[in-house]
């Protein structure tokens, strides 16, 4: 899967398992490497995302086909 | 008959010390129904405690009010606890309330309790119901008013620990006849669109009636069916509500809800950190491994391939081995020739050799060789060693040789 498509959860539940399959160092070194790149490209996608996190507010009403419609949330209503 | 005139504040004065010195004014319950209840700004508690014959005004200054564990109002039913005491400006006597506690139970209070033993008793409150909140939630569902404090306690908080996360606001009233209507309606609505990955719903604190939303059968059944895990925020951290017993998770305050929905992105760095090492060193080790493995490997004989390499090796060992056989038979003359000397003069030494020779050892009793006339003296027995037997020998004279032989 790539990374990108990852979410947070899922990138911290896949870096845990990298991290343990590595500790137990029964893994072919093609693998670890394997792991190692991948395990340190989640790392890096983990902190750009918390780097470039910009918090968005929506305020949800019911639209007119009863769908989900998101409107800007002022937050002085 | 007494004619002293008294000025009005001395008058006053006097009952005050009349009521004062009163045991029983000292320290009284009275039972009674709050009406014209007033918090000043000042903190104190204005009020009347009433019942249908009469009425007694009440004060409660801040520092007893502190300890009030509900908020008084009117028509409340109360025994408060206090004395009675003159207030000489106003030439009133007055209650001064140091506690007030909650004369039996409400209606309200009859109601929430019936509630919550029905919804226990049908499995609404279960543990084993309760979801696990995830861990790193990406969208967080508000459900609560778009007004108020709480609101945007939630938001600072979600922004300042997880700014990854969105938040979704859904707009509802939390008070009111038609709060739970919206709230219910509103927790439905985010399930079947699926709208979030976790819910909070709840609002600031106020009295028991403000709160009531959150103790309506339909908002505790919606927050028990929702698929979308449910943090349940309602009021102040005393306040617990039916909606917290059905939630996956009771927060204190709505500021609490948001803390425990989202992780610290301090901490998540420090892991994020943390993780990259431990992925690091692994996997260096495993080099490392791997790498004395295959030293290990290629110093067995059957991995050396060049065939010239093993023969100027093998012919190498062939000259150490002649050299060291040489070295070591020469060392073994050398050492058995030095043996074979030092063996001859140790037998020339030997005492019994000498005796052979036609010489004698004397020996006194304590068994000393005697060397000297001085280690004997005249009419001394002593032992004379010969090479095949011994003689007991007495001395007769002693005379000292001057220039030995």
């Amino acid at each position: 899967m790539e990374v990108e498509f990852l979410t947070f959860e899922q990138s911290m539940a896949r870096l845990d398992e990298i991290v343990k399959i590595l500790e137990r160092g029964e893994a072919s070194l093609d693998e670890s490497l394997q792991l190692f790149e991948e395990g340190t490209g989640i790392v890096k996608y983990c902190n750009k995302r918390l780097e470039e996190a910009e918090q968005k507010v929506v305020r949800l009403t019911r639209g007119s086909d009863g769908e989900p419609l998101e409107l800007e949330f002022q937050g002085n209503e | 008959m007494n004619t002293k005139v008294f000025e009005v504040s001395e008058l006053n004065v006097y009952i005050k010390l009349i009521l004062d010195s009163d045991e029983t004014l000292s320290a009284v319950y009275v039972r009674g129904e709050i009406s014209n209840y007033k918090l000043y700004p000042s903190g104190h508690h204005y009020f009347t405690v009433k019942d249908k014959d009469g009425a007694l005004r009440c004060v409660m200054f801040k520092g007893s009010a502190s300890s009030l564990r509900f908020r008084p109002e009117n028509g409340m039913k109360v025994i408060v606890f206090g004395r009675v005491s003159v207030f000489p400006r106003d030439g009133q006597y007055q209650m001064y309330c140091s506690s007030m506690t909650p004369d039996g139970v409400g209606d309200l209070y009859v109601a929430f309790e019936q509630l919550k033993e029905k919804l226990l008793r049908e499995g609404l409150f279960d543990v084993s119901h309760k979801k696990p909140l995830p861990r790193y939630p990406e969208r967080i569902a508000l459900i609560t008013s778009p007004a108020g404090a709480a609101v945007h306690d939630m938001i600072r908080v979600l922004k300042k620990r997880f700014p990854i996360a969105k938040v979704i606001l859904l707009p509802v009233r939390v008070q009111g006849a038609e709060a739970p209507a919206e709230i219910s309606a509103a927790l439905k609505y985010a399930n079947k669109h699926k709208v979030a990955d976790i819910i909070i719903t709840g609002r600031g604190g106020g009295s028991i009636e403000d709160l009531w939303a959150f103790n309506d059968e339909s908002v505790a059944r919606a927050v028990y069916e929702s698929q979308i895990p449910v943090i349940s925020a309602v009021g102040h951290e005393p306040d617990v509500t039916i909606s917290d017993f059905a939630a996956d998770l009771r927060a204190a305050t709505p500021s609490n809800g948001a803390e425990l929905a989202v992780p610290d992105i301090t901490e998540l760095r420090i892991t994020l950190d943390q993780i990259a090492s431990s992925i690091e060193r692994s996997f260096m080790r495993q080099i490392e491994l791997k790498r004395e493995k295959l030293t290990a490997l290629a110093g067995a004989r059957s991995l050396t391939s060049p065939l010239a390499y093993i023969e100027a090796r093998r012919t190498f060992a062939a000259a150490l081995n002649d050299r060291l056989n040489g070295a070591l038979k020469a060392l073994l003359v050398k050492k058995r020739s030095a043996t074979e000397i030092l063996t001859a003069s140790l037998d020339a030494l030997s005492p019994l050799k000498v005796l052979s020779r036609g010489y004698g050892i004397a020996i006194r009793k304590d068994g000393l060789a005697i060397k000297s006339i001085k280690n004997i003296a005249v009419g001394d027995a002593f032992t004379l060693m010969l090479s095949d037997g011994t003689a007991s020998c007495t001395v007769n004279e002693l005379e000292e040789v001057i220039n030995g032989s």
